[in-house]
């Protein structure tokens, strides 16, 4: 997982109020070396689930031609499911208003 | 209507791809993915651009769905087959709005464009060309959807079902997480309303539960099936998925979507609200 950065992972935050959304986002590679496809490609066809802190389902989108997703979440523990073709990844993440919550996700 | 009648599923569409009287239509929040690529031979609608009136913030009119209708190439008879992203959100408020203007077959593809691509499914881009037809509407069935003062004299009184997120129904979030937190006037609930969020009639893939597990569902969290429900969610679309899920797989037939939902009783004056799970 990577915090706001220069290059983030999700959708350039440009117009974004950050000052008063807590953002969930990041991209979707398809990684590993064996499945014919090269290695960091976006995955442009994924479903990315973001459940709340007891494992409820709070909101689904999918993955841009860039293979990004975004969330306006609020502040606190969350969970981020990404499905796709023959795969499914979690990863746990902390909310805050301000600082957005950039992540990298290889299937 | 039930599962049977109003439920296909993907290798039911990949059997009837090329059959003439069947329709295919992508409905959509994310309106880029259908030229993104779609089910062959499919067509779209645009949720706000072709099946809201801007003007007047209400459905469009009779007039204007025949014209919808007529000009894409469907007819009276026409076995009308929806699907979409989001767990088949618009899909299902499009299944509703043909069911308001009356058509005879409409369908719904069981897991929608998801579970199409999580199968790995083909999609194309092409886009196909229809001939115009003559499609004749009937008048609006307001038997199916709930207005305001409907809701605000049934707190109490009949099953009010708020399919939104908990984070919603409690107060702390105005919207769905991936979109802007912007909506009605306040944030809350109606009074009394259980929530019952419509995710959890849907598997993971998003095929719906079966019929068992969807009247536990409901009946756990107090739903009275001999009593009226009222669906609602922001804007109607979720609770025309939660009511396809009543009125279409279960079969109750006292069940009506409240399309104006959250953005409009969320910023009434002086409607009684409730904050809290």
């Amino acid at each position: 997982m990577r915090t706001c950065g220069a290059t983030p992972g999700g959708p350039d935050l440009a117009g974004v109020d950050l000052a008063n959304q807590a953002v969930i986002q990041g991209v979707v590679l398809r990684g590993g070396v064996s499945d014919g496809v090269p290695n960091g490609a976006p995955v442009d066809n994924a479903y990315v689930r973001l459940l709340d802190l007891n494992g409820e389902f709070t909101a689904e989108v999918p993955t841009n031609l860039e293979g990004q997703f975004r969330f306006f979440a609020a502040p606190g523990s969350w969970t981020v499911v990404v499905l796709a073709h023959g795969a499914r990844e979690e990863v746990k993440v902390q909310a805050q208003t301000g600082i957005p919550v950039d992540l990298v996700i290889q299937i | 209507m039930s599962r049977a009648t109003s439920l296909v599923s993907t290798d039911w569409v990949q059997e009837n791809l090329s059959n003439p009287n069947v329709v295919l239509i992508e409905v959509d929040e994310d309106t880029s993915l259908y030229e993104k690529g779609h089910i062959q031979g499919a067509i779209t609608f645009h949720w706000r651009e072709d099946l809201q009136d801007g003007l007047i913030r209400d459905l469009i009119s009779k007039e204007k769905f025949e014209a919808l209708l007529s000009k894409n190439g469907i007819s009276n008879d026409s076995t009308v087959v929806l699907y979409g992203g989001n767990n088949n959100w618009f899909a299902t408020y499009a299944f509703w709005y043909f069911k308001i203007y009356g058509h005879q077959d409409v369908r719904l593809i069981d897991g929608g464009r998801k579970l199409w691509e999580l199968k790995g499914l083909p999609l194309v881009t092409e886009v196909p060309t229809r001939t115009a037809s003559r499609y004749v509407a009937k008048e609006r069935d307001n038997s199916i959807r709930a207005f305001r003062d409907q809701v605000i004299a049934s707190i109490g009184i009949k099953n009010i079902v708020d399919v939104r997120s908990p984070a919603e129904f409690a107060g702390e979030l105005a919207a769905p997480a991936h979109l802007p937190q912007e909506g009605g006037q306040i944030k809350g609930h109606i009074p009394g309303a259980k929530n019952i969020p419509w995710s959890k009639a849907a598997n993971e893939d998003g095929t719906f539960k079966s019929n068992d597990e969807l009247a536990d569902l409901y009946k756990t969290a107090g739903v009275d099936f001999s009593k009226e429900t009222i669906a609602y969610c922001r804007i109607g679309e979720r609770s025309a998925f939660s009511w396809f899920v009543l009125h279409e797989l279960l079969d109750l037939q006292n069940v009506t979507n409240y399309d104006g939902s959250w953005t409009e009783y969320g910023s009434l004056v002086g409607v009684p609200v409730a904050v809290g799970a």
